[in-house]
């Protein structure tokens, strides 16, 4: 892999700017959070050549920017957040990716390690057995005809219809789990036939569920808002997204603007960044069906924190509401949204691209659930399976320089092959139960590649996210099981 | 001469695939993707599916090519080993590709491929190589 040996100016100890006079068609500076511990990886890949050029898109405002997880991509880095101008900028659905509305949700219980660590061997099992997952896995929902066009218009209202979970769940998503202006015609045939079989799976490679255990509080207030209340307590994860339905969309229309984006005179360096204006024809089908898709993810992670839900409460001998099953919150970390800032002083429609990057907005946000008005909004960032997660919340800061962003995961430091070279899939098994963590996988090929020795440490990204004051700390959980799909 | 090598990249894979003609390279590219989804030794030569694929240009048509495949694969459960290119030019492609249902119970699936991208994507019609990365 070649160095990368382009342009990057310390501006504190959290922030580092690509100027834009570094390539000519850059319109606005690369600004990426990082410390000097992390700098050596970031020089030895492209991943900042990538944050150069997503700065070339049409109508991008502020800076193109890069969350402390960043690595490298296809088309933008992953942890890549661009913002451009409804009015005269460009939607590109390389800045959402494939697996649109991947996320993460995190359920709350009234459980201890204590109450949980003797049965943790069955609830794992359990947990297993009750989600479908792993390559080529299908659902056990049977959809009517067309009724896939409901998922996608109601997202997670329609798998609460359908007895998957409670109304209080739809509070606490993203969106309430249901992006508006969705035009179903705009997802494809192909999308829907392989979104219908799919629905309720975990799928593979990064996406799992996880029990984990509150191990430290640091904003006593914020955890209290989201039921987070001492150190032992159980928690439950999930994090998947919108499976073959999503790779299609993206597919269609990556596709379809290939042909297109001539007609508007539009050259990209890299051509997964494949563009056209937000408000052209193209642009506004693009949106509505990755909408449609989004909504499906959210119906997903809705089905299986029901049967999460359901296992849990068999194997404790609980009912939910013995158990406090309560979600905390669920976001996305792919997502494209039409969203206001303030830019130069005034207000701005926005089109903010997180491709691997999770909204973080503050206290009093109108688009703050009420229960999290005066704390803001939680932030969820999982670890690699054998370290910590984090949760966190939005803030001011990240409201005036990342259109209220923030990081999503550790970031992955490792390629694959690389690590399967190194690594069986037996060996992190080991490993992982060395640490006191149960883990059932789909396969065990696909577990060596996600060793926690591919990702960077997690408490590396979110100290740099914390100290830039881009989110704040509120807790912290390490794994106790885990399922990989 | 060996059909594809793997390329390696920080989160995702990609294959370099070569050929005595941009035709066959177009066939090692997608023998080399069902390589990174599945131990394709283990399925046999029993379904074929014809694929025909129109593009703007010889990119797009790999693109596309790949991820018609994959869509086979999500929606049949086909794991293809031998493609067949019966027709081939820089806008179109038709092949006749076989192979297998996927069977829990007999073959191994190493990890999902969720897309081609158009990131670092190839096509040398001199050297009749192909590359693609895909988001794995």
């Amino acid at each position: 892999m070649p160095k990368w040996g382009g342009k990057l100016e310390k501006v504190d100890e959290f922030r580092w700017r690509i100027p834009k006079n570094y390539k000519v068609g850059m319109r606005v500076d690369g600004l990426v959070y990082a410390d000097e511990g992390m700098l050596p990886h970031l020089l030895d890949e492209q991943a900042l050549e990538q944050v150069a050029n997503v700065a070339f898109l049409p109508g991008i405002v502020g800076q193109s920017l890069a969350m402390p997880d960043i690595h490298w991509g296809y088309g933008f880095a992953i942890g890549g957040v661009a913002a451009t101008r409804v009015s005269d900028g460009v939607i590109s659905p390389g800045g959402v990716g494939f697996d649109i509305n991947c996320g993460v949700r995190i359920m709350r219980t009234n459980l201890t390690k204590e109450d949980v660590a003797p049965k943790i061997k069955t609830l794992i099992d359990a947990l297993f057995n009750a989600v479908p997952s792993g390559v080529g896995s299908k659902g056990v929902i049977k959809l009517r005809a067309g009724e896939i066009d409901e998922v996608l218009v109601k997202g997670s209202r329609w798998a609460v219809e359908k007895g998957y979970g409670v109304g209080e769940d739809l509070e606490t998503t993203e969106e309430h789990g249901e992006m508006k202006n969705v035009d179903t015609t705009k997802v494809s045939g192909r999308a829907k036939e392989r979104g219908i079989p799919q629905l309720g799976t975990l799928g593979s490679g990064n996406h799992f569920l996880e029990v984990g255990v509150v191990d430290e509080i640091y904003d006593e207030n914020a955890a209290k808002a989201m039921g987070i209340e001492r150190v032992g307590q159980i928690m439950l994860y999930v994090h998947c997204g919108s499976r073959g339905l999503g790779h299609q969309v993206a597919d269609d229309y990556i596709k379809s603007m290939m042909q297109a984006m001539p007609k508007y005179g539009i050259q990209v360096p890299d051509r997964q960044l494949v563009c056209v204006p937000v408000s052209s024809n193209e642009g506004s089908a693009y949106l509505s069906a990755m909408r449609g898709a989004a909504n499906y993810a959210w119906a997903n992670r809705q089905c299986i924190t029901h049967w999460v839900r359901e296992a849990f409460c068999r194997v404790m001998g609980l009912s939910p509401k013995e158990a406090g099953l309560e979600l905390i919150y669920d976001v996305t970390h792919n997502i494209a949204k039409l969203e206001e800032h303030e830019v130069a002083g005034k207000n701005e429609r926005l089109c903010v691209h997180r491709k691997g990057a999770t909204r973080a907005f503050p206290a009093g946000h109108k688009d703050v659930p009420e229960k999290y008005k005066a704390v803001g909004q939680p932030i969820l960032i999982p670890g690699d399976m054998g370290r910590m997660s984090y949760i966190l919340v939005g803030t001011e800061q990240a409201m005036r320089e990342t259109f209220g962003s923030t990081c999503h995961g550790a970031g992955r430091l490792q390629s694959r092959a690389a690590l399967k070279r190194k690594l069986s899939g037996q060996d992190v098994l080991k490993d992982l139960e060395a640490r006191g963590i149960a883990v059932r996988a789909g396969s065990l090929s696909g577990l060596a590649e996600e060793a926690p020795e591919a990702y960077k440490d997690v408490a590396d990204v979110v100290r740099v996210a914390d100290g830039a004051g881009i989110s704040k700390k509120v807790a912290r959980t390490r794994p106790l099981a885990v399922v990989k799909g | 001469m060996k059909k594809f090598e793997l390329i390696e990249h920080t989160a995702d894979m990609g294959v370099a695939a070569y050929g005595k003609d941009l035709a066959e390279a177009y066939a090692n590219a997608a023998y080399g993707m069902f390589s990174i989804i599945a131990e394709v030794g283990g399925f046999k030569e029993k379904e074929t599916r014809r694929v025909e694929i129109e593009s703007d240009d010889k990119e797009s048509l790999l693109f596309e090519w790949l991820n018609t495949l994959l869509y086979y694969f999500d929606v049949e459960g086909l794991v293809f080993k031998r493609f067949d290119i019966i027709e081939f030019g820089e806008k179109k492609l038709t092949a006749d590709c076989t192979g297998e249902k996927y069977d829990p119970k007999r073959h191994q699936i190493k990890r999902g491929v969720k897309s081609a991208t158009f990131h670092m994507l190839e096509v040398d019609e001199k050297k009749n190589r192909v590359q693609v990365i895909f988001d794995v």
